[in-house]
């Protein structure tokens, strides 16, 4: 198992709602998980938690069956990434040297990368099919392409779990579908994914595990298919959804209600 | 194939640009030993330096005169200006990358304001001049560790309550300082005080130097070695946490590394305003952002740039202009020019 949460509890500060209230849950090697929830129920925070950005109330997260607390942030970045939503910093670092600080865990706090960690950068930037992005600065790139360097970012980190947080927000309709094969090759080969997303067909698409996290704190984690019906998406997003299958997508769909 | 565009990647700017950008300083340096009121022959000065190597005896050809100038004024003195250059740009850099704003300066914490309250205190009490450098040190230490603690909250020392605590902590010293100068004396103290406000870096003697060059060399060194971490750091704090970094650790070393620079700078040559934006604004349109360029480049351009001001110091009137004056005179326009030109982009 690479990722356990055992009764997880969060609050941000006392006496604020509760965020997470005894969240269970487990990912494999290979396996995806799409939390779905409503606006402000939390499904960033439970990422954060995951990722051991956020310190919790009590309850356990084991890595790699090693809990998180005996560890130093440099060994949690040995297994996770975190992909962050799309942002644009301060400095327009080129695309190559934004990729290059995922190899942060491997360098020392008085060193800088050596040969080895610009091979592996370019590695991924070729697997990935944006080489040619490189040494284009990285605040002057689509915000499709700076998923993809940000993705690129990860991978270079060399984790076995990467962690999502709305990898689909900001991207036009094209960039999203891009994102989310992106993010099922990678499940294929073998990294256990999280993502948080706010469309259901997302997690529809991705299949895998869906969890949904309702605005009282709980977690309900489940194979896809039987997480999503109608009856949950209502409770969700309180709308009425409709749910069917449409054959030449091959897939079930969500659709809302005509306005 | 691919090597050969990783070394463009990562050598952005030419060999000859670094070349120049690193023989300037020491060239600048050579000439403010023989520039001044009392002209010096280049190739004494030459002979001058190389007499206080062991092993090397020149005949003294040249009046005695002319040796202590070089030797116990204008050496220490060109020795200051490189060093708080560098040091003033290099923390301006590491702070802009911290606090990931490119307008951010070294005095952001409370360091100068707390400085120039202990030096104006001492000033008004007619301390000794070494003791009012080192109570102005102290004070400036004093400023950014309260800075420090007000910001720290639970176990983390969020960035923004690090500026805001700075702001307080500045304006509280700064109005300790216009109450000293409310209370000292207008005809000789008051004066005192604002003209030690507006720097020189021409009270620096050869006795002082070793003290301050020492304790300012180390800790450039270790903003120096962390510098690619300031890359990790500039993409925030959360997501360089996720990236594996002990953020609290290394934004500690930068406050204690930078404090330690400008609290030297502040009791040693007074406030020396704009060096710190307006260098590695500089440095950034001619080697990019990546702090391991930037760094190394905010060194040299930042010793050339105070070694020419305070030669403007000493030279362009008669009597001395504080340094401070100048280069706010010169740094203002130029970092307006500087942002003209990337157009706000922060380069």
């Amino acid at each position: 198992m690479i990722i356990e949460a055992e009764n997880i509890n969060f609050t941000y500060t006392k006496g604020t709602r509760q965020i997470l209230k005894d969240v269970n849950l487990t990912l494999e090697e290979g396996q995806v998980m799409s939390i779905l929830g409503p606006n402000g129920a939390g499904k960033s925070t439970l990422l954060n938690c995951i990722a051991t950005l956020n310190e919790l109330d009590s309850g356990t997260i084991k890595l790699c069956g090693k809990d998180v607390r005996k560890m130093k942030q440099k060994e949690v970045a040995a297994i996770l990434s975190y992909v962050p939503q799309n942002h644009i910093p301060a400095f327009s670092y080129t695309v190559f040297n934004f990729v290059l600080m995922g190899r942060a865990p491997k360098v020392g706090m008085f060193e800088k990368p050596k040969t080895e960690d610009f091979e592996i950068v370019a590695k991924v930037l070729k697997e990935l099919g944006i080489s040619e992005l490189a040494d284009k600065p990285y605040t002057e790139i689509s915000g499709g392409e700076r998923q993809q360097a940000t993705i690129a970012r990860a991978l270079v980190q060399e984790p076995k779990a990467i962690l999502f947080d709305e990898p689909t927000a900001h991207l036009d309709f094209g960039n999203q579908i891009k994102t989310l094969r992106t993010i099922k090759s990678l499940a294929e080969k073998g990294y256990a994914i999280i993502i948080t997303t706010h469309n259901p067909d997302h997690a529809i698409m991705l299949g895998g595990t869906t969890a949904i996290l309702d605005k009282k704190g709980h977690l309900s984690v489940g194979p896809t298919e039987e997480i999503i019906t109608e009856e949950t998406l209502k409770k969700v997003y309180d709308t009425k959804l409709k749910l069917s299958y449409f054959d030449e997508a091959g897939r079930l769909v969500c659709i809302p209600p005509n306005l | 194939m691919e090597n050969v565009k990783l070394e463009n990647i990562e050598k952005k700017t030419s060999p000859f640009v670094w070349g120049i950008m690193i023989i300037l300083p020491f060239l600048l340096f050579f000439v403010s030993l023989f520039l001044g009121r009392y002209m010096i022959d280049p190739g004494v000065v030459l002979k001058i330096l190389l007499n206080k190597i062991p092993g090397i005896n020149f005949a003294q050809t040249w009046e005695q005169t002319a040796e202590t100038v070089v030797i116990s004024v204008r050496f220490p003195r060109a020795v200051m200006a490189a060093l708080v250059g560098a040091g003033l740009s290099m923390s301006g850099a590491a702070f802009q990358g911290m606090f990931q704003n490119p307008l951010v300066s070294p005095y952001v914490l409370g360091v100068s304001a707390g400085a120039s309250f202990g030096a104006a205190l001492g000033l008004l009490l007619s301390w000794p001049t070494w003791m009012v450098q080192i109570v102005a040190f102290g004070f400036g230490i004093f400023a950014v560790a309260l800075t420090y603690l007000m910001a720290h909250l639970y176990k983390t020392t969020p960035i923004l309550m690090l500026v805001l605590s700075g702001m307080v902590v500045s304006a509280f010293f700064q109005a300790m300082v216009s109450l000293v100068k409310f209370a000292a004396d207008d005809e000789d103290k008051l004066p005192a005080i604002t003209f030690w406000l507006m720097g020189s870096i021409g009270k620096v003697g050869l006795n002082d130097l070793a003290p301050s060059a020492i304790p300012m060399i180390i800790a450039m060194a270790v903003l120096y070695a962390i510098r690619w971490r300031l890359n990790v750091l500039s993409m925030g704090e959360r997501e360089a946490e996720a990236l594996g970094v002990n953020t609290e650790r290394v934004k500690l070393i930068v406050i204690i590394t930078t404090t330690l620079i400008s609290s030297l700078t502040v009791s040693l040559c007074g406030i020396i305003g704009w060096v710190g934006q307006v260098i590695p604004h500089f440095c950034r349109m001619i080697v990019g952002p990546n702090h391991k360029a930037l760094i190394p480049a905010t060194i040299f351009v930042g010793a050339s740039y105070i070694i020419v001001i305070d030669n403007l110091c000493r030279l362009v009137s008669i009597t001395e202009i504080p340094i401070g004056i100048l280069t706010s005179v010169v740094g203002a326009p130029v970092f307006a020019y500087l942002l003209r030109k990337t157009k706000g982009g922060w380069a």
